[in-house]
């Protein structure tokens, strides 16, 4: 444990020493604070479009963090030549692929906790009311979100050759989920055999990333969620991210790393 | 030597890159200063082309206007709105047109249940992230906040307004929401006239500006010039159509027969309810108020 540790504070460094995640963090400020700043029809108090657009940022920055941090763990440490040191120590491949995602995790943690921060601070100061309970499920079930993505993004830098291609893949993947997850099955049963077949398993293998987006209960102020609800949602999660972990692990032990 | 005339080669290449980049550049600025005008001068009168987003999006904007509009509608229901994947048939007209009286309603279907029955676990579970019960901001929306939340859905319609300042309803929608539901009565006012700026003589703009000064301002004689200078414009409009709007006829016709009938002008308002009647889809109930006038101008003895 202590050496997965020692690897995920390495990744978690990595985080705050580049300059990616306070340039989305500072562009999401300055757009919030810009669409906040507007007036409509001299009320002040109108909240929902600019929670909306806080949220919006919030996602897109914190997917872009956690997408480019986790696409270039492993192909960096081979390029620089440091992952042959570093198989050299005690150090099985698997806790290299569990130390880079645990770091690479608590990086989007801190960075989340620092966009939710402002997110909430922008909306209590245009007249929002105190709702803890619900702002904290939606951080929670965005971080855990993240940990799919992560170990997917993990995952797939080991097949695909350059981080770049990973994350714009990802990235594209990732959306597609989020935009089209919520409604693959309706349009499954709408198509001819065989090509419906095909679009339901896709349907029912992929990880509804979509389960874990609760913005329109909070831009709308809908109540909590059911705990119950969160829970399994968490579970469905870490479910997700150990399957992604456990192939990246059997990936990166019978991959070549002269390669 | 070599390496001198090698030098010079490249700077030479470099020279005319940047030539056929600044002639590039003068071109465009030409032909904007050419194309600027002349397509000013063939834009409808009143139509304004400035701005940052006319700037940045052209005629392009345009296309987001109807999306925005839809966008307040979906605030309107707090988030519960049916995607291009649903059952879209009780959404076929925006709510928030529909129950301003400004649009015509073309829903059917049931507006509680475009959801349907959860085909699988994923859906069912699913239900639990998203809105999924039907509510409207004026009548409370999803955590019973009270009516004034209806707020929310206006800066997506000025944002719409923005996009497209020639999409008519959208003023006369916001307008409504303003006076009646908000009772920004100065601010609806102000809305319509911005919309009049951009779209002179517009017969529905009148006619709702008509309505704020019958209705709110209590002031029967400048809404009466404003019900007659729309049906005067509605006649020009319509003059060289085949198919008439016949549901903004049946609203001026109806505007104007209720302010004579309140200010007393009994033959007017028959008059005016006689055009109604020609459009009106209850034509039986528009007979038993002219009837009714009719009783009222002829007391028996």
């Amino acid at each position: 444990m202590k050496t997965i540790l020692a690897i995920s504070g390495v990744a978690v460094k990595e985080l705050l020493r580049r300059k990616d995640a306070y340039v989305l963090l500072i562009l999401t400020v300055l757009l919030t604070v810009l669409a906040s700043s507007v007036h409509f029809f001299g009320d002040m108090k109108m909240v929902r479009y600019m929670k909306e657009l806080c949220l919006l940022l919030v996602w897109a920055s914190s997917l872009v963090i956690a997408v480019t941090l986790a696409a270039r763990q492993i192909p960096a440490e081979r390029e620089s030549r440091t992952l042959f040191s570093l198989l050299a120590k005690p150090v099985s491949r698997n806790k290299l692929v569990l130390g880079k995602f645990l770091g690479c995790w608590l990086a989007c943690g801190f960075a989340l906790l620092a966009l939710y921060g402002f997110f909430l601070a922008a909306a209590l100061a245009r007249g929002e009311h105190w709702r803890l309970v619900e702002h904290f499920q939606a951080f929670w079930l965005h971080w855990i979100m993240t940990s799919v993505v992560l170990a997917m993004v993990l995952c797939g830098s080991l097949v695909f050759t350059a981080p770049s291609s990973n994350a714009t893949i990802c990235l594209i993947i990732i959306s597609g989920i989020l935009m089209l997850g919520r409604h693959l099955g309706r349009v499954a049963a709408q198509m001819a055999e065989p090509s419906r077949i095909v679009t339901q398993t896709i349907y029912f293998a992929m990880p509804h990333l979509e389960f874990f987006d609760v913005r329109d209960l909070i831009i709308h102020d809908w109540p909590a969620v059911r705990w119950s609800v969160v829970g399994f949602a968490s579970l469905y999660g870490a479910a997700y991210t150990t399957a992604f972990l456990g192939l990246a692990c059997f990936l990166f032990r019978r991959k070549p790393l002269s390669a | 030597m070599r390496n001198i005339f090698h030098g010079d080669a490249s700077q030479q290449y470099l020279g005319h890159k940047w030539l056929i980049l600044a002639l590039l550049a003068t071109l465009v600025f030409s032909l904007a200063t050419c194309l600027v005008p002349h397509f000013e001068s063939h834009a409808p009168q009143g139509q304004s082309n400035t701005g940052p987003l006319a700037a940045l999006l052209g005629d392009g904007r345009r296309l987001f206007a109807n999306h925005f509009f839809v966008k307040a509608d979906a605030y309107f229901h707090s988030g519960y709105y049916p995607s291009i994947y649903d059952n879209r048939e009780s959404f076929q007209t925006p709510h928030i047109g529909e129950d301003s009286g400004q649009m015509e309603g073309r829903n059917t279907g049931d507006e509680h249940s475009f959801l349907g029955q959860p085909r699988d676990w994923i859906e069912r579970f699913n239900r639990n992230f998203f809105p999924s019960e039907h509510t409207h901001l004026d009548e409370g929306g999803a955590d019973g906040g009270g009516a004034a939340q209806v707020k929310e859905i206006l800066p997506w319609l000025k944002i719409s307004t923005e996009m497209d300042p020639n999409r008519v309803e959208t003023y006369t929608v916001t307008a409504y929401w303003l006076r009646k539901r908000m009772k920004l009565v100065h601010e609806a006012e102000q809305f319509l006239r911005d919309g009049l700026r951009a779209n002179p003589n517009n017969s529905t703009l009148q006619l709702e500006l008509g309505r704020l000064y019958f209705e709110d301002r209590k002031d029967p004689v400048r809404a009466r010039n404003l019900f007659e200078a729309a049906l005067g414009n509605w006649r020009k409009e319509n003059a060289n159509k085949s198919e008439s709007d016949k549901f903004l006829f049946g609203q001026i016709t109806g505007a104007l027969a209720d302010l004579e009938r309140h200010e007393g002008r009994i033959a007017q308002a028959i008059e005016y309810f006689q055009m109604l009647k020609t459009v009106s889809a209850y034509p039986d109930a528009i007979q038993k108020q002219i009837d009714e006038l009719e009783r009222q101008s002829n007391p028996k003895p």
